[in-house]
């Protein structure tokens, strides 16, 4: 379970997240949708510990991520995180770029690593790739690279930061079915995403993020439906 | 007025010699590029950090090395130090003088490098369970091997080229060394000069190809 307790975070002057709540149970799929700026992102990196916060906390199955005594790398093993900009290893194959971290951070042989990988590559489809180098995968096959990578560390949350913002639309629909895919196998997951119908399709809840502050949050029948807040309806007029 | 005759068939016996002493000037210029290496990744980690006591060590490094002659630098490793009773061999001194340039300028080359990378690079690295050191380790310092390769070749035919200072503090076994002394001996100083300059060219060419060689097995995305 996923904890986030009245968290705020500034960078510099700019207040960012200004008092979010969130709870997230195993198996759910949450989407977070919002404006540029809305914090959305920053929450995601605050998660897994990239960002420090300045109050609140987050708890991730009862470990507080911002404590001083947690062992940060261990718990990122945990909770898988992929990115807007791919961030292939642009000096290592497709394969190599899955199997590093099982085998520098969990200690596995290369023969276990490369199983694992292997497994995960073909499950994102990409098996007929692993001795390319990144940089002769399209952006799609890139990004689903990504998500095999952070998978291959299994695991036990996943969070997605606008995965699909800087794709070629004709891709986009490879990397979303990759997602869905994931949420059918039960991955608890927070998706930040701009993508609506996939917000809606997919996820079990949905929060739109207004300047730093979790507006609404609830079905996506509630949020597409019938939004209650104001800026909610704004956003999603503006959207459609 | 040109009355210099050439006497190549007398300057050529002593080839092996120069041959010899060629072999010494690779080995010292070869050494002085791997310490230099090692040194300058040190060197422009120190340099971009948060602490003042790694920063102000590193940025005087790479100021001393680069703004002042190497023949200076050679000269204070070997008279400089023995005033304070620490004496190093013509061959240390030299390596070390070398060594030392190759480290402030190769610093730079690699800052300039680790500023072409993505710092979302390291966080990927990061959010995989990877500490800061791996990290750096494993994803940061082969990029920046890559981008900076050409840069460092150049300091790599510096560092052969610059060997020859060695004789000004004694150096009597490197390629210069040995020339400086048969031309002592036989006087036959343009054939045995140019043969030098020619041992050079070639010691310099041989270096960039096993560069190269090296670059094109480690680099292939």
């Amino acid at each position: 379970m996923i904890e986030i307790e009245k968290v705020y975070k500034s960078f510099g002057k700019l207040d960012v997240l200004k008092g979010v709540d969130l709870t997230v149970a195993r198996g759910e799929v949450v989407s977070i949708i919002g404006g540029s700026g809305s914090g959305k992102s920053t929450l995601l990196t605050c998660i897994n510990g990239l960002e420090p916060i300045q109050s609140g906390r987050i708890l991730i199955d009862g470990t507080d991520v911002h404590a001083r005594s947690t062992d940060l790398n261990k718990l990122r093993r945990k909770v898988g995180i992929v990115f807007q900009q791919f961030n292939a290893f642009p000096h290592l194959t497709v394969l190599d770029n899955v199997t590093l971290a099982p085998r520098k951070v969990l200690g596995m042989s290369r023969a276990e690593a490369e199983e694992i990988a292997v497994k995960q590559l073909r499950h994102v489809g990409l098996a007929d790739k692993l001795k390319v180098y990144p940089s002769r995968l399209s952006g799609g096959q890139q990004q689903r690279m990504a998500i095999a990578r952070a998978l291959a560390m299994s695991p036990q949350y996943m969070l997605f930061d606008e995965v699909t913002s800087a794709l070629d639309p004709l891709l986009v629909g490879e990397v979303l079915d990759t997602l869905k895919m994931l949420a059918e196998e039960g991955m608890t997951m927070i998706c930040v995403t701009h993508e609506m119908t996939f917000a809606r399709d997919v996820s079990q809840r949905v929060a739109f993020f207004h300047q730093g502050i979790l507006a609404e949050i609830g079905p996506p029948d509630q949020i597409f439906g019938a939004p209650q807040h104001p800026e909610t309806q704004k956003f999603l007029s503006n959207v459609r | 007025m040109f009355d210099y005759t050439f006497q190549w068939r007398q300057a050529y016996r002593h080839l092996p010699r120069m041959l010899e002493g060629a072999l010494v000037t690779l080995e010292i210029a070869v050494l002085s590029l791997i310490i230099g290496i090692v040194i300058a990744v040190l060197l422009a980690v120190a340099r971009d950090s948060k602490s003042i006591w790694l920063r102000a060590p590193a940025t005087a490094w790479v100021e001393v090395a680069r703004n002042t002659p190497a023949l200076f630098q050679i000269y204070m490793a070997h008279f400089g130090l023995g005033s304070f009773g620490i004496y190093l061999s013509p061959y240390v001194a030299l390596l070390a003088g070398i060594a030392f340039n190759n480290a402030g300028y190769l610093c730079e080359t690699f800052r300039g490098a680790l500023r072409a990378i993505p710092e979302t690079q390291t966080r990927a690295g990061r959010s995989l369970g990877m500490g800061q050191a791996q990290t750096f380790r494993l994803i940061v310092m082969p990029q920046m091997f890559r981008i900076s390769f050409l840069p460092t070749t150049n300091q790599m035919v510096w560092a052969i080229l610059m060997t020859s200072l060695g004789v000004t503090v004694g150096m009597a076994t490197d390629l210069t060394g040995i020339t400086q002394n048969l031309n002592a001996r036989t006087f036959r100083t343009f054939e045995l000069f140019a043969m030098a300059a020619v041992l050079y060219y070639l010691i310099a060419k041989a270096v960039m190809l096993a560069a190269r060689l090296i670059a094109w097995r480690l680099f292939r995305y």
